[in-house]
């Protein structure tokens, strides 16, 4: 992370759009900078290469048709999604609270607000049983006033994975807000609307772009996760067992199958990445 | 050099020592050349360095145990544990990774790293675990049979099919014919282990030295279709070890009757 969030959450929007347009450097390119950016392109995509080259192509089509890799994968995208819209619902409204209002302990919130970003997702998930677990500390409520316990269930998968996710909507919305200019929403005050609809009608049209980036960060994230969903909802075919836990209880028995798995979870990225592309990358 | 001195100047040392280290190896040692690493009488800079032992995670507590005793009587020496489950670590050794030891907790895992031809010699068993339910301190829900697991509103965790515990597991339900249905298959004994030590679930079936371990945090019951999954652990030194001499006097430790005594307070049976 870089030191300020909103710098932070500029160069993560600006992955999604291709960067800030600068003019071309004409001049040839430095070797101590080239030689090092070839390594690191490198790093990056050579175990992804070699993904490929170990896929085993001859058993691929049945592996894939195998009801259990749908199954997961389906669990997948509906928990990522599920998440991702928790996220929207609960974390614009933080973004914007931390961006417009001025409180006291504001950067502290702020900080506290990042932290599953740093936290080991393991550590997340064992934080969520204790608190939302049927013996945590809200869970055993939860329990006892509505019969609702969430490990081991599909919810669980979506709070777990809208955990680790969320931060990455919340920064991202927030540099937005703090660079989008405040005097749109003060115009539309002297108007006569309220604050509310002043953020309905003009903020939100306004930080659009930077609410879609977060929220495509904050799927990948949850489509991604692992640790907090094998610790806080279990690993259940079909109900709690997304595709990074089956890749993971594969590769334990049957390498070829995980890799397999582990392709399709890559060509969906690709797919989403590729899909978005167009909107995001000429945005910038 | 230094091992041929230490092999004379052992039972010099410590009479009490070379006998108990006698008896035991006597009884359990599969090969001579092991027996004269017997710990417990280090002459000065025997064995040194750094010993990396890869170990099944329901070793946890006794191996550690004996890391501590091993680097006590061998001052100089460090070992150092990663704990996981057996096909992970399997696959960490065949995958290159720099160990001197593995005891993995069952003989089907072993078999991956010797078909590799990644041990040294061939391995065979130390002890041997049995399966045993845990379940909430003070057994809430009467569980008192590995039938009473298949109630309808009680949380079972499994160890996933893929991990030994998982396998072990399934053979007793198969044996008894019984279809229980978990609330999750997790990934290693220990996981399972957690989530009824946090009363998450209800009971879960693990390895009675992961119920001996855990406490009064939870209540362990015994079935007597664990006979029918009784888990050998063998113990390999490893054909890449970088501290050879040293692991090997790893091994006889805890094949010695010191290990023994360790393993079997811990739960484990010895074969």
């Amino acid at each position: 992370m870089r030191s300020s969030p909103t710098g932070g959450t500029r160069a993560a929007a600006g992955v999604l759009r291709g960067g800030p347009r600068r003019r071309r450097v004409r001049a040839g390119v430095p070797l101590p900078l080239l030689l090092p950016a070839l390594i690191g392109l490198a790093f990056l995509i050579v175990p992804l290469a070699a993904l490929l080259v170990r896929t085993p192509w001859h058993s691929l089509p049945e592996q894939l048709t195998s009801a259990d890799v749908w199954q997961a994968l389906r669990l997948s995208l509906f928990s990522a999604t599920a998440a991702t819209a928790v996220c929207l619902v609960i974390g614009v409204p933080l973004a914007w609270l931390l961006a417009r209002v001025d409180f006291p302990g504001r950067g502290l919130v702020r900080a506290l607000v990042t932290l599953p970003l740093v936290l080991p997702p393991v550590v997340g998930g064992v934080a969520l049983l204790t608190a939302l677990g049927r013996n945590g500390i809200v869970g055993q409520w939860l329990d006892s006033w509505f019969g609702i316990t969430l490990p081991f269930t599909t919810a669980g998968v979506v709070i777990a994975e809208a955990f680790v996710a969320m931060p990455f909507l919340v920064i991202s919305v927030e540099g937005t807000l703090r660079a989008a200019d405040p005097r749109y929403e003060e115009a539309a005050a002297t108007l006569g609307a309220s604050r509310f609809t002043a953020f309905r009608r003009v903020t939100l049209p306004l930080i659009a772009p930077g609410i879609a980036a977060g929220a495509v960060l904050a799927w990948a994230r949850a489509l991604g996760e692992f640790g907090a969903t094998i610790t806080f909802a279990g690993n259940f075919p079909g109900r709690t067992q997304t595709m990074p836990l089956a890749v993971y209880l594969a590769l334990q028995s049957d390498p070829e199958a995980a890799i397999a798995l582990s392709l399709v979870l890559l060509a969906v990225s690709i797919a989403v990445l590729a899909g978005l592309r167009d909107r995001w990358v000429r945005a910038g | 050099m230094t091992r041929t001195v230490r092999r004379v100047r052992r039972p010099l040392q410590g009479a009490a020592v070379g006998a108990a280290a006698l008896l035991a190896l006597s009884a359990c040692s599969p090969s001579g050349s092991d027996s004269s690493a017997k710990p417990g009488s280090s002459g000065p800079g025997a064995l040194s360095g750094e010993v990396t032992v890869f170990a099944a995670a329901s070793l946890k507590e006794s191996l550690t145990t004996l890391g501590e005793r091993f680097e006590k009587e061998h001052p100089g020496t460090e070992v150092t544990f990663s704990f996981g489950g057996s096909d992970s670590l399997a696959a960490s050794i065949t995958g290159g990774a720099p160990a001197d030891v593995f005891a993995s907790a069952s003989t089907r895992t072993m078999k991956i790293v010797t078909a590799a031809g990644a041990a040294s010699g061939t391995p065979s068993a130390f002890v041997r675990n049995r399966l045993e339910i845990a379940t909430l301190p003070g057994n809430p829900h009467r569980v008192t049979s590995l039938r009473d697991l298949a109630a309808p509103d009680l949380k079972v965790v499994l160890c996933d099919k893929e991990v030994p515990c998982g396998a072990a597991a399934q053979k007793a339900l198969d044996a008894s014919r019984l279809n229980l249905t978990p609330v999750s298959y997790e990934q290693d004994v220990k996981a399972a282990l957690t989530k009824v030590e946090l009363k998450e679930a209800d009971a879960a079936l693990v390895y009675a030295t992961d119920v001996r371990a855990a406490g009064d945090k939870v209540e362990g019951v015994e079935f007597p279709e664990s006979a029918d999954a009784v888990n050998d652990y063998p113990i390999a030194l490893l054909k890449d070890a970088p501290n050879a001499e040293a692991a090997r006097a790893f091994i006889a430790l805890v094949r010695s009757a010191e290990g023994r005594k360790v393993l079997s307070g811990a739960g484990f049976l010895t074969p």
